[in-house]
């Protein structure tokens, strides 16, 4: 904690500004017989699952052949994950079992992201690093699965990753570049990616709204001017938010299918 | 005036992400405007290469934080 008083000098005490680790503790009550705590994100998490289930549930109970709002709306959200993303990067020939799975990422990213932004919640819980990595261990199980699987056994599908035509003597320093690729980058970028930028994004509307209350609370009228321009850019990049939100839902389930489409192919 | 210089080397490493994001989305607006017909093929491909380019831009934000809170 090198950098403390440098944000805010006028905050004083008791500021929030850097915000330190201590800040992202929420506890909302502890767990009976254990030493661990409920917390706040955990509470998101449960409630987005909740949410999604009574939501396709309610939108699919009657299904129709021509479809109600609710439906098509579903079935939008649906249609976009199953063609714009599963079959676009696995293939047309053995896209349709990673669909629910792939389905299931996006809409649960996409609404725990925009819990970020809507009102009672304004708390992504993809922004602890927790929830990510444990989405991206599903993904890295599911891709080394389906690839060991299809090549049938360790050394075809360390093969697998190599292109075809190399000179034989550079074959190995290829194979090591590509084992990091598939064991540490893909998984480390795509647990990253979307904690960094939810983070990033949330950390980004607290500077500009909670540090626009600061500056108001000074009471000095200069301080007070520049306190509403910040509260407009916190509005409007409150918009810019929900556009980041979204676009990382579609990049993480994106990267997750090319994962995978990558590990079926024949070819390199 | 104290402070970390890890978050200027923060800064500082943006800005190669940042260039590369806007070659990928120029090239992307390039090959749209010369074949409109071709949006749904680049679009996948475009975000892609973003993601991938915005990534290094997270990591210097990761290292930023473990330099920070350890430094």
């Amino acid at each position: 904690m090198t950098a403390a008083g440098l944000v805010l000098p006028m905050a004083g005490e008791g500021s929030h500004f850097p915000p330190t680790p201590g800040d992202f503790w929420q506890p909302l009550f502890a767990i009976p017989g254990t030493e661990y705590y409920f917390t706040r994100p955990m509470a998101l998490v449960a409630i987005a699952a909740v949410t999604l289930m009574v939501w396709l549930h309610l939108t699919t109970r009657r299904a129709a052949i021509v479809p109600g709002k609710g439906q098509w709306l579903t079935e939008q959200v649906y249609n976009f994950a199953r063609n714009g993303i599963a079959r676009d990067m696995i293939g047309s020939k053995d896209f349709m079992p990673f669909v629910p799975f792939l389905f299931s990422l996006f809409v649960f990213i996409l609404l725990n992201n925009l819990f970020g932004i809507i009102p009672p919640f304004q708390n992504p819980a993809m922004a602890r690093i927790g929830f990510p990595i444990g989405l991206t261990l599903l993904v890295y199980v599911v891709y080394h699965w389906v690839g060991l699987r299809k090549k049938g056994s360790v050394g075809a599908y360390l093969g697998g990753m190599l292109p075809s035509g190399l000179p034989g003597w550079i074959k190995p320093f290829i194979l090591f570049l590509e084992l990091i690729t598939f064991f540490i980058t893909r998984p480390l970028t795509l647990a990253l990616r979307l904690f960094g930028n939810m983070f990033a994004g949330h950390m980004l509307l607290v500077v500009f709204i909670v540090g626009g209350w600061y500056l108001f609370r000074t009471f000095e009228p200069g301080l007070m001017l520049v306190a509403i321009p910040a509260w407009l850019l916190g509005v409007a990049l409150t918009v810019f938010e929900g556009l980041i939100q979204f676009l990382q839902a579609y990049v993480f389930t994106l990267l997750a299918a090319s994962y995978i489409g990558g590990a079926l192919a024949d070819e390199h | 005036m104290t402070g970390d210089i890890t978050l200027l080397g923060y800064g500082v490493s943006t800005i190669g992400p940042a260039i590369a994001v806007g070659l990928i989305f120029a090239a992307y607006i390039n090959g749209v405007a010369r074949q409109p017909e071709a949006q749904g093929k680049l679009q996948p491909i475009a975000i892609l290469g973003f993601a991938l380019a915005e990534a290094l831009a997270i990591f210097g934000l990761v290292l930023f934080f473990i330099a920070y809170f350890t430094g």
